[in-house]
């Protein structure tokens, strides 16, 4: 069974890279995983006061996640007869990614790519590009 | 509560004073406050006499570096065996991926260290090297290596006894052990755990006013005006306005939650420390050849200081001041910040706190004594001390450095001045109970004292604040030494788990 792990961030590119997810899934008969990362370091710098609230907070933001983001589009798939899973998790969005398709034997990556110039790629790294170069399975790109 | 009620009057005074400063204020504060001020002062700073010296040993720096010493025998120098395993913690090895988005070990360190690493380690250093010679950088660095044990300890109790509301907020610090620590494990200890639970909420409270915004402040607008030209500085004189425009900041951040001036500091704050610590390192590596030497005169005057007040108890007692002044271990202020962690086993955060007086003081304060020593701004004049000191030894190797050393004060200023609000905010709501009107009139108070403090010069009130800080390591410690069995338990069983490798590791 092919399973097919799609990232989106809430962003048009994102939204470009499930469709394409959709179709391919349609065709081979697979599943479908579409995970969305809350960009997040362990490493960050922050006031006390974020810290002690930061449980609440981040229990907000999964819940935003999972209930604005997640749940519309894991439903309309499952309606259109595609087996779809939503994932909800905070981290460096390539990194996370590798994580979540090793963790799920996923058979592909499907992402968009903001098609940004490259210096500002540069600058602010490409989650694309960082996928490329390490996942463990193949990469779709969607431009 | 009298001596809540002292502090409730401290509040009035401080609410009730004009934003700008104006003559007769000052006046008004001192009579006030000074009477309070040289009690305590004289209490905590009171020096026990040794025969044969002529400076004794002042009570609080005695009474801070025995726990030190206490803590560091009782866990079997914890604080050199652990710091391997402290730091594969704080690198996140043992932190599950499923604790992603919660605050890690590194996180709640760089907190609890934004808010110690400051003038302490740039100025505190330089007055205990001008007026100790090198070899107070010794005793300096000696104790600071034992008060790790002690922040080991109270960091550990910080995170066990911590208040977990529904709402996934959490409060902690020793407020809370002393309370619930002393009524668990000595219930007939109840009462006493909550009377040291308020004295050091009162402390803090003084604490966080006085030397965290008052204090800051001053400090940090004294060395604006001397960058800009000292007396002939076109600043000079507008210390109101400093504070109005230093106010206005923090209380965006405290108040308005705007988060994003808050992440500039946080970005700004460890890139000043690691450019501080970088170009000292630099001066160093320049003059390499001069290291030994430095070395040598630090050793040589930590045992036999020539011509120094006090001789070899004094440089001793001076290195050990210092050390305390800096990393506040026993304070209690630190737990309150290491609390936050996102943890099932409070000995780890107690082990990850074993860096915080290890960076403060064993790396930042030796950093900035050798770049003294060794660019020689010791011996061309003893007029200079604190941060002037600092900023010429700097200044010898890089021009611009002066510049960097202000920025650098005023950013620490800042996130020091956000830190202590809250924890002066957690003590004020664990007397007068929690709730968005009585943060918010915390808030407002510690704004007032960030102008007032900005633009007075007021001795007392800093004596006062000084003192205060200091005292809240009488009712912490005595709790904390209670409490020390229950670490011990802690501890053994998890250094068990440890050694025999039944941690999960996930890298």
């Amino acid at each position: 069974m092919s399973r097919f792990l799609v990232g989106i961030d809430g962003s048009d590119c994102g939204e470009r890279a499930l469709d394409v997810a959709r179709e391919h899934a349609r065709a081979a008969g697979a599943e479908l995983l579409v995970c969305y990362v809350i960009n997040w370091s362990p490493f960050t710098f922050s006031t006390p006061q974020e810290n002690a609230e930061r449980h609440r907070r981040r229990e907000e933001e999964l819940n935003v996640a999972r209930t604005k983001i997640l749940e519309p589009r894991v439903e309309a798939l499952n309606g259109a007869g595609i087996k779809t899973e939503g994932m909800a998790r905070h981290g460096h969005p390539a990194r996370t990614l590798v994580q979540l398709a090793e963790e799920h034997d996923a058979t592909m990556i499907v992402i968009g790519r903001a098609g940004d110039t490259p210096m500002k790629t540069r600058i602010f790294g490409g989650t694309a590009a960082a996928l490329v170069q390490s996942a463990p399975c193949p990469v779709l790109v969607v431009p | 509560m009298n001596a809540s009620r002292c502090s409730l009057a401290l509040f009035a005074l401080l609410a009730s004073m004009p934003a700008f400063a104006q003559e007769g204020v000052d006046s008004v504060i001192d009579r006030v406050v000074t009477p309070l001020s040289d009690g305590l002062s004289a209490m905590i700073f009171w020096e026990i006499p040794i025969p044969g010296v002529e400076q004794g040993i002042p009570f609080i720096v005695a009474w801070l570096v025995v726990a030190a010493l206490v803590f560091t025998f009782y866990f079997g120098f914890i604080n050199l065996r652990a710091m391997k395993h402290a730091f594969r913690l704080v690198r996140g090895d043992y932190t599950s991926p499923d604790a992603a988005g919660e605050v890690t070990h590194f996180q709640a360190l760089a907190t609890a260290l934004s808010g110690t690493v400051g003038l302490g380690n740039i100025a505190g250093v330089a007055l205990a090297v001008s007026i100790g010679g090198p070899g107070a950088t010794f005793w300096m660095v000696l104790a600071g290596l034992f008060s790790m044990s002690t922040k080991f300890v109270e960091c550990t109790l910080g995170v066990k006894y911590r208040n977990e509301y529904a709402d996934g907020t959490v409060s902690g610090g020793p407020m809370y052990y002393l309370s619930k620590g002393l009524a668990a494990e000595y219930p007939r200890l109840k009462l006493f755990g909550k009377v040291l639970a308020v004295v050091f909420a009162v402390f803090c409270i003084g604490g966080a006013l006085g030397a965290g915004a008052m204090f800051q402040t001053n400090q940090a607008f004294s060395q604006l005006v001397n960058v800009t030209g000292g007396e002939s500085s076109a600043l000079n004189g507008y210390g109101w306005l400093f504070g109005l425009v230093i106010a206005a900041l923090v209380g965006l951040v405290i108040i308005g939650g705007i988060r994003s001036i808050a992440r500039v500091t946080e970005k700004i704050v460890p890139l000043m420390a690691i450019l501080y610590v970088s170009s000292g390192l630099l001066v160093i590596g320049l003059n390499v050849d001069q290291v030994p030497a430095a070395f040598a005169a630090i050793i040589h005057g930590a045992f036999d200081p020539e011509g120094i007040y006090g001789g070899f108890i004094g440089v001793l007692i001076l290195g050990f001041r210092r050390a305390a002044f800096s990393n506040e271990a026993g304070v209690g202020s630190a737990a309150i910040a290491h609390s936050a962690v996102r943890t099932d086993k409070p000995v780890t955060e107690g082990l990850v706190a074993l860096y915080e007086p290890f960076i403060d003081t064993v790396v930042v304060c030796t950093i900035t004594a050798l770049v003294i020593i060794i660019t020689g701004s010791l011996a061309e004049g003893s007029t200079i001390e604190g941060v002037a000191l600092t900023s010429r030894a700097f200044g010898e190797a890089f021009d611009w450095f002066p510049i960097v050393l202000l920025v650098a004060v005023l950013m620490f200023a800042f996130s020091t001045t956000i830190s202590w609000s809250y924890y002066g905010l957690k003590s004020f709501t664990y007397l007068f109970g929690e709730g968005q009107s009585k943060e918010l009139v915390f808030k407002g108070i510690v704004l007032a004292a960030v102008v007032v403090g900005s633009s007075i010069n007021l001795a007392s009130v800093m004596n006062f604040a000084d003192a205060m800080i200091l005292a809240m390591a009488l009712p912490n410690l005595i709790g904390v030494y209670l409490l020390a069995p229950v670490v011990k338990r802690e501890l053994r069983i998890y250094w068990a788990d440890y050694k025999a490798g039944r941690l999960k590791t996930y890298r």
